[in-house]
């Protein structure tokens, strides 16, 4: 059913209007210039729309955590543009026009659940009040009520993974970054923790961009999983997921769920056997044996 | 802790110090041991008694010297450190001569002190003592300035924070618990330096000129008296900076760069 897309496929739309991010022709070289070169990210052309949940996957090198790390502005790229909601991805930073969760919670050890949630608020120039009241917002949000008060080593980890997307969202931007965040939870929580990410993000209207190197769970949470490959790291596949707004756990158990993993599967196989037929893994393959 | 378990834990150490000084006690009669060489616990206890007043006066002098060395090489120790987040190459450049300096005895400048500022005052030991707790408090609390995590910076970036906030709401409180192990180490470092000071010259009024004075007029009784006022402030800031440790919770607690030398 679902069709396998080649390189650059996003549907045609006019540049930049209702795009949450746009990267066009970005790359990312490390060191150029030096002994240590590395070629991150190479002509990366990718259009993320409201509301989608787009899935970066690939092996590991492959530069998935670099792509989101360009969106986020937390590195800029060597060349290509990204833009984010129509502003440079720096402008965009510069507004917090989006929030971010990483693989480990990052929460600050000297603040309570509470007030690590308050933190991009507090940056905002939020009031007190206002703060407060919205951290209470997204600890109910998280099911997390109850620990406003405690402090973050006394959480379990995956407590501590869902504050810290509280906190991603607690001013509720547009778009959510997340680069492995459940990679360090064991499977119970981690299935657990991915209906919940979908239920919140549904709530809140979010668009995602989901770095993961677990296929399943690309294929549960996306609506486009995005397949890369590395050496330079570059999209080989863009496969659509269409599985529907209403996922449980009955998903997993779907044919067509199985399905879309075998595609994405092939997919990373075909991107790590020297990519689709498209004769773009010439010459700065040499790379590889640094 | 309930009473049981407070027995169980206190008790074991008691009687067998109980034991240990009667043993000291049965030894110097029964073997009838000169006092000068071992004066019994008795002779002790009893000096003590006779001495209440001047060895608290001694121990005030001691204590004073300690704390107000401690204070100021702490409130300098953090100024230092800030100095040395704020600039790459100085840091590169102070805190390997810092650590090579704790590696050193440098409790034998107190002659030098003592030559340099007047002796009859209490600036050289008050000086030494600043000295070894400013160089372990800056290179701990430097330390925990820029040794903030990866992610927290990342994190700080992304809410657009600037640098006086990145300073304010992360890096300083990332320092807070390497401050508190500094100072767990340095109180203790603090009060043997001002110790150890007096056995250098100087003013005759602190607990270690009075130790030595009465070792050396052989009233051993008398020394070890005074060497108990010691014991005693040594515990009170043993105390003190136990009490330091229980502030910095247990899942914040970082390894301290020990001063080493006289001081350990």
């Amino acid at each position: 059913m679902s069709e396998i897309r080649t390189v650059a496929p996003t549907p045609p739309m006019p540049p930049g209007t209702n795009n949450v991010v746009a990267v066009d022709g970005a790359s990312m070289v490390f060191n150029e210039g030096h002994s240590n070169q590395v070629d991150a990210l190479c002509d990366i052309d990718l259009v993320i729309r409201p509301g989608e949940f787009v899935s970066l996957i690939g092996p590991s090198g492959c530069g998935k955590s670099t792509l989101l790390r360009l969106i986020a502005n937390l590195l800029s790229p060597t060349s290509g543009t990204v833009l984010v909601n129509g502003k440079s991805a720096h402008q965009a930073r510069l507004e917090q026009d989006y929030g971010m969760a990483f693989q480990q919670s990052g929460l600050f050890e000297w603040r309570t659940v509470e007030k690590n949630i308050e933190l991009p608020l507090e940056l905002k120039g939020w009031k007190k009040a206002a703060r407060r009241q919205r951290s209470a917002e997204m600890l109910e949000l998280v099911k997390l009520s109850d620990f406003a008060q405690h402090m973050p080593w006394q959480l379990s980890g995956g407590m501590q993974q869902r504050v810290a997307i509280a906190r991603a969202l607690a001013a509720h931007p547009a778009l959510l970054l997340m680069d492995e965040p459940f990679g360090a939870l064991d499977e119970m929580t981690r299935e657990h923790m991915q209906a919940e990410l979908l239920r919140i993000c549904a709530a809140a209207a979010t668009t995602v961009v989901f770095v993961t190197h677990s296929i399943p769970e690309a294929v549960y949470l996306s609506s486009r999983v995005v397949v890369m490959s590395a050496r330079p790291g570059r999209i080989t596949d863009i496969i659509d997921v269409p599985l529907g707004g209403d996922r449980g756990e009955d998903t997993r158990e779907d044919d067509s769920f199985y399905k879309l993993i075998t595609e994405v599967r092939e997919a990373l196989r075909g991107s790590e056997t020297g990519g689709p037929s498209d004769g773009s893994s010439d010459g700065v393959r040499g790379i590889e044996d640094r | 802790m309930n009473a049981t378990k407070f027995v169980r834990v206190v008790g074991p150490p008691v009687v067998v110090g109980a034991v240990l000084i009667g043993l000291w006690q049965l030894l110097v009669v029964g073997f009838d041991i000169q006092p000068y060489l071992l004066p019994a616990p008795s002779a002790i206890w009893s000096a003590l008694l006779d001495r209440v007043g001047d060895i608290w006066d001694a121990m005030y002098v001691t204590g004073t010297n300690a704390l107000i060395g401690l204070a100021a090489g702490a409130v300098l120790g953090i100024a230092m450190s800030f100095v040395l987040m704020r600039f790459q190459t100085m840091n590169e450049l102070v805190t390997p001569l810092a650590i090579a300096l704790n590696a050193i005895p440098i409790i034998v400048l107190v002659p030098v002190f003592n030559n340099m500022f007047s002796s009859t005052t209490e600036v050289p030991r008050r000086l030494m003592v600043t000295l070894i707790v400013f160089f372990i408090v800056m290179v701990n609390v430097a330390k925990g300035l820029r040794q903030v995590a990866p992610i927290h910076l990342e994190l700080m970036k992304s809410y657009a924070a600037n640098p006086r906030e990145i300073l304010v709401k992360t890096r300083i409180p990332n320092a807070v618990p390497y401050l508190f192990t500094a100072l767990k180490i340095a109180a203790p470092g603090a009060v043997i330096t001002a110790f150890v000071a007096e056995y250098f010259g100087g003013r005759q009024n602190g607990l270690g000129y009075s130790i030595t004075s009465n070792a050396a007029s052989s009233r051993t009784d008398a020394m070890w008296a005074y060497v108990m006022g010691a014991c005693v402030l040594g515990l009170v800031f043993y105390l003190v900076s136990a009490a330091l440790e229980k502030v910095t919770s247990p899942q914040q607690q970082v390894g301290g760069i020990a001063p080493g030398g006289a001081t350990s």
